[in-house]
């Protein structure tokens, strides 16, 4: 059984933060059809197309017949470890830094064998249920972990390499004001976040929800407004070092297209709070969470975007909002890059139409800030980097996927 | 005739003291709130150009951007409706000498402290004025009431059901521009009107009046305690936006010494 995790000691205030180490992320072409999967939580291999056998690792042709119809679909991902073995001495710093480290060989159901690194609690002859993970430099990974559940299976010390555990992490929710920015922070506390950090931008100005805010524990409500450089440089040189995960929950959605909307002034400030506010918040909490990518068991991880699904393509009917969330969301990508040489992973949650006063006449079906929140919290548990949340994210992520000229006609007839 | 190198000297001299009346440009300075579905009044933000460094090796200076009716700030007569169609009415039009003139300070600091809705009337213009006479004609008249002395949520005081900040009565403000004929009203409060005038008849009366005499306002002071009852001058001309409908501006009073 797993040893639960211990909140992390006191830091030495003068003692050196080690830099965070990095696998190496070089992989192939054909091996981002495995990232791509591990980013959403998936468990994909390449299956041809011509005669039916899943194949690991991924390669441009069939091991059995040369096809290069290789497709990744949802496998099976049931399994037994043949073999268990521990790296005691290693030649990677990454691993240097972490033996003893237990990896092993394990023959899944639907075929391949695999090396994968292994949960704590199995080992050879143990059944398992594979997950495809990204590690900290954003490379896919198989993770065997027990086929039925463990306790505090969660808190592996190998496992936790993988995932962004609120457990003990302290987060930043960069607007409390609104029933999502709420949400979360309940959510976070729930899952054990140590310290939650809550935004208030305006301060001046009341709001619904303030005074649970306020008496509730290990919730500390801090002066964040994100249109606001001055502000947001403050609040990281006040909390930045204790931030181990971020989460922006600012929005701004409008009805409205372009030519029916008078003036650029809405969408001016869609921009300013989505965009450049997620900017401002990279150039002033970025550098020293990427620092801080392993400090511990409390070490930063992570970057959450909750981004409108319409961000992928534009819904018309909210027009200018979909591109400010355009825009937020290449920034993202951007961030991304920046942030994975720290081992800090960007985590983007895509969200249709939520149960919100700005989305009071989208149709059903909604998603509630609650919904929401809790899948937050099991992205960062399960180290997922991109989620859709809710029926009509997961649709246009789907004809998206599709066919994305048709999708961008269909919203645009809606 | 003037003497104005009189006037210099006085000022060098501290005979003749100078007052700023105005508050200092913050992000975090409260600015009107309207329901989210309106159009929004920009904060003042600031965003850094350079500063000594490779954006530009030897000098520092900043982008900043607000609205017009941000922090400290004039309205002119096309900020309402009721002075739109007026002659000269907006910040660029209007005659310069009217930025320069003399100002009435009415102190309700006492009545504002104990009752958050104050409201100033004829009764409280009449009362003060058999104390200090007349108001005279083509003044500022300015209201005292210490709100710029309050921390940002005591000086928005919003409530479920509004802002509670005082204000002129209707009637005052009709019998300042009618009776008395003043250049504009200035209050310590984000607007010119109290919190609640939205409820008014008409609504919003010191906009409504005022802008439609083609008199100015004048918002977010401060330092008024240090103006006496009447004799001070002040300077408040806003930037030359064409066609604006207010400005930023700093405030200066003149006060003559003891
Ligand atoms: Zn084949």
């Amino acid at each position: 059984m797993s040893v639960p995790v211990s909140p992390p000691p006191r830091r030495n205030p003068v003692a050196r933060t080690g830099m965070p180490a990095l696998l190496s992320a070089q992989r192939s072409r054909a091996t981002h059809g495995l990232t791509a999967a591990a980013a959403q939580g998936l468990f994909c291999l390449q299956v041809c197309s011509d005669c039916g056998t899943r194949q690991y690792p991924p390669r441009e042709a069939c091991s059995h017949c040369l096809s290069a119809k290789l497709p990744f679909r949802d496998v099976d991902r049931a399994g037994v470890v043949v073999v268990d073995t521990t790296i005691r001495i290693a030649g990677e710093i990454y691993f240097r830094e972490r033996t003893p480290w237990r990896i092993g060989t394990v023959q899944l159901d639907c075929g391949p064998i695999v090396i994968a690194h292994l949960h704590g609690d199995v080992s050879q002859g143990s059944r398992i249920r594979m997950e495809l993970l990204t590690d900290k430099a954003g490379a896919p990974a198989m993770f065997a972990m027990p086929a039925v559940n463990t306790p505090a299976m969660q808190d592996d010390r190998q496992y936790r390499e993988f995932t962004c555990d609120p457990k003990f992490r302290r987060v930043l929710v960069t607007d409390g004001r609104t029933e999502i920015g709420q949400a979360l922070v309940r959510a976070l506390s729930d899952a054990g976040a140590r310290k939650v950090f809550v935004g208030i931008a305006n301060p001046w100005k009341p709001f619904a929800g303030k005074q649970s805010l306020a008496r509730a524990e290990n919730v500390e409500c801090v002066q964040l407004d994100v249109t606001d450089t001055a502000s947001v440089v403050e609040c990281a040189a006040q909390i930045g070092a204790r931030v181990d995960i971020l989460v922006n929950t600012t929005e701004h959605i409008r009805l409205g297209g372009l030519m029916d909307q008078t003036g650029i002034g809405i969408a001016r400030e869609a921009l300013e709070l989505r965009s450049l506010g997620l900017m401002r918040l990279a150039q002033s909490f970025g550098p020293i969470m990427r620092a801080r990518g392993a400090d511990g068991v409390d070490s930063a991880c992570a970057f959450v975007n909750l981004l409108a699904a319409h961000a992928l393509m534009n819904w018309p009917s909210y027009g200018a909002s979909s591109a400010a969330e355009a825009a937020a969301l290449s920034m993202s990508q951007c961030l991304r890059s920046e942030l994975r040489h720290g081992g800090i992973r960007v985590v983007n949650m895509f969200v249709g139409p939520l149960e919100t006063e700005w989305y009071q006449n989208a149709p059903p079906p909604k998603v509630s800030p609650a919904t929401l929140a809790r899948a937050v919290v099991q992205a960062l548990c399960s180290g997922q980097e991109d989620c859709f949340v809710g029926e009509v994210a997961r649709d246009l992520r789907a004809r998206l996927a599709a066919n994305p000229k048709a999708l961008e006609r269909e919203l645009g007839a809606a | 005739m003037t003497d104005l190198l009189e006037f210099a000297a006085a000022i060098a001299a501290g005979t003749i003291r100078v007052v700023d009346l105005t508050q200092t440009l913050t992000p975090e300075f409260p600015v009107l709130a309207l329901p989210p579905e309106f159009g929004q009044c920009a904060p003042f933000r600031m965003e850094t150009v350079s500063r000594y460094d490779a954006r530009g090796p030897a000098w520092y200076w900043n982008n900043i951007s607000l609205n017009e009716h941000t922090g400290t700030h004039f309205d002119a007569p096309i900020h309402w409706i009721s002075g739109r169609d007026l002659p000269a009415n907006a910040v660029d039009t209007i005659p310069v000498q009217n930025f320069v003139a003399p100002a009435v300070v009415i102190d309700c600091a006492a009545q504002s402290a104990a009752d958050a809705d104050f409201l100033l009337t004829i009764t409280d213009i009449q009362d003060w004025e058999a104390t200090h006479g007349r108001i005279p004609a083509r003044s500022w008249c300015l209201l005292r009431t210490d709100w710029s002395r309050r921390d940002a949520v005591d000086y928005a005081n919003l409530r479920d059901d509004g802002a509670h900040t005082p204000g002129p009565a209707p009637e005052a403000v009709r019998f300042l521009v009618e009776q008395r004929d003043v250049l504009g009203f200035g209050t310590e409060t984000i607007g010119t009107d109290a919190g609640q005038a939205h409820l008014f008849n008409p609504p919003f009366p010191a906009h409504f009046y005022m802008h439609g005499r083609g008199r100015y306002g004048l918002q977010c002071l401060t330092n008024l305690d240090q103006l006496p009852a009447v004799g001070a001058v002040i300077f408040a001309a806003p930037l030359k936006i064409r066609g604006g409908s207010g400005s930023p501006l700093r405030v200066i009073a003149l006060v003559p010494g003891t």
